[in-house]
């Protein structure tokens, strides 16, 4: 007797499983913008490649009617495959199987898939959208959270985790999203909240849409939970694969390397930036004219614009790069900025890749507002995280250089490898205006006319102080350069960086200004 | 940079210094500091006024109860931060709320 019809069955089972929901769902799926879970497996993965694992797992709730209930995968599906050839680990959530709701075995599947990419140290991608927890499995639910959560936590730093929402993402849920390292929303599709919109309003009487409360932009634009904005699913899977080229796949592993390629922007750098510290500038276009092909990829465009990070690729190496955009709030550091990039320099500390710092900026936004929102704990998370990293550091200070901002932007002072300065840059302790008016106060009070006094004493200090050559008496910076010798140094500074060791003492871990 | 964002570049000061700029919107709508004026009572969270205990012209003592917040289920009492007369009433019964709502001006 021939295996033929266990192998027909075989099929047969699986085709069942393979239609989720079934094509009712499905069609409402679709009516909704969304792509089915396995649709969106099959995108994102390279052709053919996804291996899926556990497709038979069922939940074992008694209650509720739910022993009546047979779900397909119990609503999500798990695999391996590769994005450009690089060995990912995934999860998609299946909102056709009740909602997309999670239970214990629909976790321990997550969990499972998690353990595999700790373990082949792998990068590990969830695709969320479900309503939540299965309230038919009450505690059962919350437990299958938990696991999920003190693995992102154990897997934090050693793999690259990505969390990618559409769909809905609430309650309990969205905690293991905001453990990982990078968050990708799709417009109309993604929204995240603790207390959803109907709780808010019974409760409180705040009356607020879905979309406001925790759609795409907000998270993109005001939270910083999103790390990555899409106008549609196809344009967030093309984002997700362009990391994955970026990123190393573990700790112990290096990006990998491109054929080296000069820039593509044919701006000439000496022209970008305004001699007059006072106009702005997109600091962008210093760093496409410095990376190879012109190539930057830019995380968190919309959220704490005043800073840029991205990653991009120098002699085909991966590129961190930290940058103050005078563009937007004049470049200032403020809780935002200083959050966003802190978080970004230990994701590239993590991962081995090399930070890049690109300084133009006046110092920390004032304001009753920023006080209040603790902007001494959160601009102490980039101090820390910049003396902290112990991958190659350098730092080309543009302009403006003031103050407790000039220290916080990768000075020497907390451990960089390099510091260069153009010789447009002005380091000091604080904006000529503001020093002159205190260092010479008595002297602009004293005389007939004090705006033409103060005039000629913020000349003075700006002749005597505003400008590189200060720092580089005192071996603060390593030199003052041309600004078109710029990315022929970096590129140096980073070659002769690459067998960098430096230690940190022993410790069980720090304690971030978190 | 574009034409249009030049248009909308502002005058931004950070310390003596006025900076050419763009405005984030989150910055642009921060809440402003206003010194608190100890004869308006706020209220510190939202919630729906379910009892109040005072009118308009009541002299009011120190501790007194003034009305009741109600949030989440539970009760909050509002009480008379001192003691002084009610001069104006803004809400009334039933009201739902939210957070930082002019409830009541005092005089002395």
């Amino acid at each position: 007797m021939s295996l033929k019809k266990n192998i027909l069955a075989l099929r047969e089972k699986k085709a069942k499983i393979q239609k989720g929901g079934g094509d009712a769902a499905i069609e409402k799926q679709v009516a909704m913008g969304k792509m089915t879970a396995r649709e969106r497996i099959v995108t994102l993965l390279d052709e053919n490649s996804f291996h899926e694992y556990d497709m038979f797992v069922q939940h074992e709730e008694r209650n509720f009617g739910m022993d009546k209930k047979e779900l397909a995968g119990d609503g999500v599906i798990t695999g391996t495959g590769t994005i450009f050839g690089a060995p990912v680990c995934v999860y998609a959530q299946d909102f056709t199987v009740m909602g997309g709701s999670l239970g214990l075995k629909h976790a321990r599947k997550i969990t499972k898939i998690m353990d595999h990419a700790l373990k082949l140290r792998v990068p590990c991608i969830g695709i969320n959208d479900s309503g939540g927890a299965r309230i038919q499995e009450g505690i059962g639910a919350l437990a299958g959270y938990g696991e999920i959560f003190y693995r992102n936590t154990l897997a934090s730093g050693v793999i690259p985790q990505i969390s990618v929402i559409l769909g809905p993402c609430a309650g309990g849920a969205v905690y293991s999203p905001a453990l990982t390292d990078f968050v990708f929303v799709v417009e109309n599709i993604s929204k995240m909240f603790i207390t959803g919109p109907n709780v808010i309003e019974t409760v409180l009487g705040e009356k607020i849409s879905q979309e406001d409360l925790g759609g795409a932009r907000v998270h993109a634009e005001i939270t910083g939970n999103a790390h990555f904005y899409a106008e549609s699913e196809l344009e967030c899977f093309d984002q997700i694969k362009k990391l994955i080229s970026f990123i190393p796949w573990n700790n112990s592993q290096k990006a990998k390397s491109f054929e080296p390629k000069k820039p593509k922007s044919k701006k000439n750098i000496e022209d970008i930036i305004p001699s007059d510290p006072k106009q702005p500038y997109d600091v962008r276009d210093v760093i496409k004219v410095l990376v190879d092909d012109s190539d930057f990829f830019e995380i968190q465009e919309l959220f704490a614009p005043n800073i840029v990070i991205g990653f991009g690729r120098m002699n085909g190496e991966t590129i961190g790069f930290v940058a103050n955009q005078p563009m937007y709030l004049a470049g200032v550091l403020d809780c935002d900025s200083s959050d966003k990039a802190a978080r970004f320099i230990r994701y590239c500390d993590s991962f081995n890749i090399p930070i890049i710092t690109l300084e133009d900026m006046p110092g920390y936004l004032p304001g009753v507002d920023q006080e209040h929102a603790g902007v001494i704990r959160h601009g102490a998370k980039m101090l820390y995280a910049y003396s902290e990293a112990t991958v190659a550091k350098i730092t080309v200070i543009l302009r403006k250089a003031y103050g407790g901002g000039y220290i916080a932007m990768n000075s020497r002072h907390l451990g960089a490898d390099f510091v260069f300065s153009w010789p447009s840059a002005e380091i000091a302790v604080m904006g000529p205006e503001g020093a002159a008016n205190i260092i010479f106060r008595k002297e602009i009070m004293e005389a007939e006319d004090q705006d033409a006094m103060r005039q000629i004493k913020v000349q003075e200090y700006i002749e005597k102080f505003a400008n590189p050559y200060v720092a580089a008496s005192k071996g603060y910076i390593d030199g003052v350069i041309e600004p078109a010798e710029t990315r022929a140094l970096l590129l140096h500074s980073l070659e002769v960086s690459k067998n960098k060791e430096d230690y940190r003492p022993t410790k069980k871990h720090g304690i971030p200004p978190f | 940079m574009t034409a249009e964002q030049k248009k909308d570049f502002v005058d931004f000061a950070v310390t003596a210094r006025k900076y050419k700029t763009l405005l984030t919107p989150k910055y642009k709508t921060r809440k402003f500091w206003v010194n608190p004026d100890p004869m308006d009572v706020y209220s510190s969270i939202p919630g729906t006024v379910v009892d109040i205990y005072v009118k308009e012209g009541d002299l009011v003592e120190e501790g007194q109860q003034i009305m009741i917040l109600e949030a989440m289920k539970m009760r909050n009492t509002i009480e008379m931060p001192f003691t002084a007369k009610i001069k104006k009433i803004n809400i009334k019964l039933g009201d739902r709320i939210p957070k930082d709502t002019l409830l009541m001006q005092l005089e002395k």
